[in-house]
């Protein structure tokens, strides 16, 4: 009798057992939900789900990147095994880090080759892979082809001080002609991340260096980051309005796409917008690299871009890791950069000529995204959100004309020094 | 003698014992989360390590916290908010207060309409007033050209000069009205036979509001700045709605979430806690000393 119920228990434990496996585990993702991310998101999860015989349940969080590091971070901190995969900036490996399982105890290294290895190496904190790379972001240069050519210049300008002439010259002129809110150019001059991105380019490209150098060394006080940020100071309510240093992407893209402005500095998701069938500047327009600082400077992007990491505290972490690897596979990526012109994060996909034809850009500008420079995330580790809004106050300070950038930096320096203490 | 000083210890036992529980709830809610704040200030821990790390730095965090420019624009900051929003409303209040304390048609109306601005979330309020604020679409903008007294459109919450007035101005709009109440009450308990006697004798307005209306109204004006300034000193959700932690408006609230949420530092925040936590308790027991010295 008792040998016939152990039997009983045992055949219902077995038969449970194997149902669950083939019901598979439920996963949960968070993703963004600006523009079409959440609609993409979701098609793909489910996709792999439908594959595999899994669930996915897709968390949408906050469009603000600020206000989504702070809810990661309580969810982390508080062990939360709530959220399996989650989406995260591309400076943020180095604040969470400790939260994400390290993939290279998952995926093979042949698999990690075919990413952009700066963005891997944008992942990568103290030998541990802790996220797979979705899709890139690199700062650019959007001109006006028509005004160029009203004026007489042939190409792009290759220097900062020959967007500034050309600006100046293409403002005055439409401005003779009756636009009278026509500027030469517009930027991200508020005090928040965007304004580190656009300020670590002017520094880069006059060969100022990173903030924070790769061995976690303190090196934005030179003269060269000086000279950049004076001369980006001297845009603000000349060639730039003056309201620029509250402008976020989207008020940057307000005035260029209107038509009020000769150049704009900003990310790719704009070339889709500018030229959507009711934009005034469709088909007026192109993009190109941001210019060097001076002759003997070099051109600069800013890297930015969103990336898939598994948390520690997931129960199903290899279900999780299969997740983001098709998530982040070619076909996906496809997918995504047909469908929503998200810049995909393998080389190979830049030949792909179906990717191509849809969006002629990526091609021009592989260089750009190969050369996109990483704000030191990886080194100021979970300092990096100090780290930047130091940066961007002491740029922004110099912006609004407080202070000069010399003493600036300067200042910037000690409170960087502050921070580190006795390390990042 | 000795049986009324039996009587007292009963009575003073009774008290005690009816006290219990209130300081119980008070030694719960208050007293054990500002002793391990207290605590926590003296470690260098962030939330951001995953298992939480822990190390003892002594004094560092106050070291730090003196030494941070930061910190210091931010206690500036607050102090300039208290001062300048603390003393228009009050003149204000007082004003409205003494408008609505004397008898006109629709007063009433007039006691609940004032309270409107009190009502609103302040969260909701300051977004609101954001978007009035704006540069390039802002009503404040609109309104101010047209009536000629502005050229050009100003960018009032990012130019470094006008950010902190524009804030306590939208500080003054909110919580004047509550000045205004406690004000009013005040008002109410002047005995009316006071002026009359006054008038008789010949005083003018002036003289009846210097030497009736405001030494009398001293109790209920003390009592309300007490209320206002402990507030505006603590003051957080209309500067971090309005400009968010941009270190021209920033408070020391504003600074101390800072530090505690967006970079995690649960060590040095709470030591900003502590510092906020003292200056406050400096303000509250200077007000009550006076006040105790004001009501004896």
């Amino acid at each position: 009798m008792r040998a016939l119920k152990f039997l009983a228990v045992l055949s219902l434990a077995v038969a449970f057992g194997s149902a669950a496996m083939a019901e598979g585990v439920t996963l949960k993702i968070s993703c963004g939900a600006v523009g079409q991310e959440l609609e993409l998101c979701t098609e793909g999860a489910q996709a792999w789900a439908k594959e595999t015989g899994n669930k996915v349940e897709v968390v949408s969080t906050p469009n603000s990147t600020t206000d989504r590091l702070a809810l990661y971070q309580q969810q982390l901190a508080a062990g939360s095994s709530d959220i399996d995969v989650y989406q995260i900036d591309v400076i943020w490996p180095g604040i969470l880090s400790d939260f994400f399982i390290d993939l290279n105890d998952y995926v093979k290294p042949d698999l990690v080759k075919q990413f952009f290895p700066r963005i891997i190496a944008a992942n990568t904190v103290d030998g541990r892979l802790v996220a797979l790379p979705w899709f890139t972001d690199a700062g650019l240069l959007y001109y006006r082809t028509d005004l160029l050519k009203k004026y007489g210049y042939s190409k792009p300008p290759t220097t900062w001080s020959e967007m500034e002439q050309m600006a100046a010259k293409i403002q005055a002129g439409e401005r003779q002609a009756g636009n009278g809110s026509f500027w030469g150019f517009v930027f991200q001059g508020k005090a928040y991340e965007g304004l580190t991105c656009d300020a670590l380019e002017w520094v880069f490209s006059h060969n100022g260096g990173t903030i924070v150098d790769k061995d976690g060394k303190i090196t934005i006080n030179n003269p060269n980051a000086v000279k950049a940020i004076q001369q980006a100071a001297g845009w603000v309510g000349k060639i730039a309005p003056p309201g620029v240093t509250s402008y976020q992407e989207e008020e940057a893209r307000g005035v260029w796409q209107a038509g009020n402005a000769a150049f704009m500095r900003n990310w790719p998701y704009a070339y889709s917008l500018g030229n959507g069938k009711d934009s005034p500047i469709k088909g007026k327009f192109d993009v190109t690299v941001l210019p060097k600082g001076g002759a003997d400077g070099q051109h600069a992007a800013t890297l930015g871009g969103w990336q898939l990491a598994v948390s520690r505290f997931s129960k199903h972490p290899k279900e999780a890791v299969s997740l983001i690897v098709y998530l982040t596979g070619y076909d996906e990526q496809k997918r995504r950069a047909i469908k929503g012109s998200f810049l995909p994060t393998r080389p190979a996909l830049y030949k792909d000529p179906d990717v191509l034809a849809a969006n002629p850009f990526m091609g021009k500008l592989y260089d750009v995204f190969v050369n996109a420079v990483p704000r030191p995330s990886a080194q100021t580790k979970q300092k990096y959100n100090q780290v930047s809004s130091a940066f961007w106050t002491a740029v922004h300070n110099v912006l609004v004309g407080q202070t000069d950038a010399a003493t600036s930096l300067r200042m910037l320096e000690m409170q960087l020094k502050r921070i580190k203490g006795r390390g990042w | 003698m000795k049986h009324k000083s039996k009587l007292a210890a009963r009575r003073t036992r009774t008290a005690w014992f009816f006290l219990l529980p209130s300081l119980l709830v008070l030694l719960l809610v208050a007293a054990y989360p500002l002793w391990r704040t207290f605590q926590l200030s003296f470690y260098q821990v962030s939330i951001l390590e995953f298992p939480l790390k822990p190390s003892w730095v002594g004094l560092d965090n106050y070291r730090y916290l003196l030494a941070d420019p930061y910190w210091w624009v931010s206690l500036k900051n607050t102090g300039v908010f208290t001062v300048i929003s603390v003393a228009l409303e009050t003149v204000l209040g007082l004003g409205i207060a003494m408008v609505v304390n004397a008898r006109f048609v629709g007063r009433g109306m007039m006691r609940t309409a004032m309270l409107v601005p009190w009502a609103i979330p302040t969260v909701v309020s300051a977004q609101m007033w954001r978007w009035m604020y704006n540069d390039v679409y802002g009503v404040v903008n609109d309104l101010l050209m047209r009536a000629h007294l502005i050229a050009h459109p100003l960018a009032w919450l990012s130019d470094p000069h006008l950010a902190l007035p524009a804030i306590i101005a939208v500080d003054v709009w909110k919580t004047t009205p509550f000045m205004a109440l406690l004000l009013l009450a005040g008002l109410q308990s002047i005995p009316h036979e006071l002026y009359e006697a006054s008038t008789v004798d010949g005083a003018s307005g002036w003289q009846q509001f210097w030497k009736i209306t405001l030494p009398l109204l001293k109790p209920a004006l003390l009592v309300a700045l007490i209320f206002r300034t402990l507030d505006a000193l603590r003051v957080f959700d209309v500067i971090y709605v309005m400009t968010g932690t941009n270190p021209t408006t920033m408070s020391m609230s504003v600074y101390a979430r800072q530090q505690l949420v967006d970079f995690g530092a649960l060590g040095y925040g709470s030591a900003v806690s502590m510092g906020i936590f003292l200056i406050i308790a400096l303000f509250a027991t200077a007000y009550l000393v006076s006040l105790r010295v004001e009501l004896d």
